[in-house]
């Protein structure tokens, strides 16, 4: 299945994050790479977005929404770095 | 959830057979930048939401919206948008968003601009931008599409700016006489009509992931660093 | 004033609440298709004891197999009638094995995950799968095989599944940990938990 760019999760992020998440930078635990959550390989529309290391294929974060909530994982980011 | 905000259709118009150019009143609209989307949100009366996201054609301030939207044959959102929606109706809008697949005046390095199909639409809104700055930064686009009467913004995109060009790609029916037969974009023609990695350009590609991977491989393999490649992806329906 | 009502749903008797009927087949996947080498794979199954009982490509292929005409319904809305597949029943392969426990995790190539109830999983309600509409089945739809579950959504027919070991729980599989419903079921519309 071919995958989307991060860019698609500014609207899910939106309701999550008070900053714009595509243009925040990540650490991908499970490699080290380092890149902007808008240049991750993101699968799983319209159930979720699965966000996956643009490198190593791990998963970076998972958004779910539905009937007005919103669940998120970030575990598979090392940290996340936001221009203030 | 937070963040639907409010849009009346104000102004309509056909683009292609198949397209139709919308244009929204927002009250409460922040204005965008050059290449951010929206999603567009639409509700039946038994309460039945629909989502998608479309990239915006406007730029800058002020609060009105406008968006090309594509019919696709067995959609679901883009029938009602295309061939229903009446001047006075309301939709809601979540954005702008997205902060990455963005070109702001601010910056002097040159330009790529490679579309494919509707992906034209962020670039309408990056050369608009680029013209009201009065940038001298170079500004190519190359724009891939299926025959000439699936053109959008053809007059706009005729008359671009100094500094600007356009360059027209056909992969299905090329015009007569035209300088290259119709057919896939192929690295020779990327060599040719793009920028070369000399040249230092930002490059952004939007269209159908399909065409995207298949841009960012020849690009990479014609030197470009794929640090300077940025990317917009469409899904499906 | 244009009124918006979104595709129809569930006019159909055969289609459970919320549904659509499609004739594509929508691809979905929380990964990237996995490239499986057939001289590599392998199916197994195990269990609480540590028992494992091991399937090699050759060998599944060996096993009794049936060809099912069954509906499939996606948690995304569309369903799909009278699909046609073949495989082996899960009554085969769990023939010989021995378990106290009640709850199966499904693994696939790749790391997907989905829970199910073992008793969901026999009595011929469910297959590993290798052929579609008469081919062997696309690596987009889960080649080389999948779990087929059809009388729960489609998220529970786990795409290149590999082994299913069993637990003493119903623990959450992927989407079942992000807010999914545990069970699945399309005619009480268990979408989210």
């Amino acid at each position: 299945m071919k995958h989307l760019d991060g860019n698609v999760l500014a609207g899910p992020a939106a309701d999550l994050f008070a900053f714009e998440a595509t243009t925040a930078l990540g650490r991908c635990g499970a490699c080290g790479d380092v890149a902007a959550l808008a240049q991750a390989r993101v699968y799983g529309p319209p159930m979720g977005y699965v966000a996956r290391c643009r490198s190593c294929d791990s998963v970076l974060l998972v958004i779910v929404e539905h009937e007005g909530r919103a669940t998120l994982t970030m575990r598979g980011l090392r940290w996340v770095r936001v221009d203030a | 959830m937070r963040g639907w905000l409010t849009a009346t259709l104000v102004a309509a118009h056909r683009l292609t057979a198949t397209a139709r150019g919308l244009t929204f009143s927002v009250p409460d609209w922040p204005g965008s930048d050059a290449g951010q989307h929206l999603d567009l949100r639409l509700t039946a009366p038994d309460g039945y939401q629909a989502v998608r996201s479309y990239s915006i054609a406007s730029v800058g301030p002020g609060s009105e919206v406008e968006l090309a939207v594509e019919r696709l044959p067995d959609g679901e959102v883009s029938p009602f948008l295309v061939d229903e929606l009446e001047l006075g109706d309301g939709v809601e809008l979540r954005g702008p968003l997205g902060g990455w697949f963005v070109w702001r005046p601010g910056d002097t390095r040159p330009v790529q601009l490679i579309a494919g199909g509707s992906g034209v639409v962020p670039f309408v809104a990056m050369m608009r931008s680029h013209a009201r700055a009065g940038s001298a930064a170079p500004m190519r686009l190359l724009y891939s599409l299926r025959t000439p009467e699936g053109a959008y913004f053809r007059d706009e995109l005729s008359q671009p700016g100094p500094h600007v060009t356009t360059t027209y790609h056909y992969t299905r029916a090329a015009p007569p006489g035209w300088s290259r037969a119709a057919g896939r974009l192929t690295a020779e023609d990327l060599e040719r009509a793009t920028l070369p990695p000399s040249d230092g350009p930002l490059t952004y590609i939007c269209g159908p992931t399909g065409f995207v991977e298949a841009i960012t491989a020849a690009l990479t393999t014609l030197g470009h660093s794929p640090d300077t490649i940025r990317t917009e992806r469409f899904g499906g329906t | 004033m244009a009124v918006f009502g979104g595709r129809r749903r569930a006019d159909d008797p055969d289609l459970p609440p919320g549904q659509y009927l499609t004739h594509d087949f929508p691809v979905l996947s929380a990964g990237p298709t996995p490239t499986i080498d057939p001289d590599d794979w392998e199916f197994s199954i195990r269990t609480e004891t540590g028992g494992i009982h091991r399937w090699s490509w050759p060998e599944l292929l060996a096993l009794p197999s049936e060809d099912i005409t069954v509906d499939i319904h996606c948690v995304t809305s569309w369903s799909k009638l009278g699909t046609g597949w073949r495989g082996v029943s899960l009554d085969t392969l769990f023939a010989d094995v021995e378990t106290g426990l009640d709850f199966v995790m499904a693994h696939s190539y790749g790391g997907y995950t989905t829970n199910l109830i073992l008793d969901e999983l026999l009595d011929g309600q469910a297959w590993i799968a290798y052929e579609y509409d008469g081919e062997p089945l696309a690596p987009e739809h889960g080649g080389p095989a999948r779990l087929l579950v059809p009388h729960l959504y489609f998220w529970k027919s786990a795409k290149w599944v590999r082994r299913l070991v069993m637990q003493s729980e119903d623990h959450p599989g992927f989407w079942e940990q992000y807010g999914y419903h545990l069970h699945g079921d399309p005619w009480r519309e268990e979408r989210y938990a």
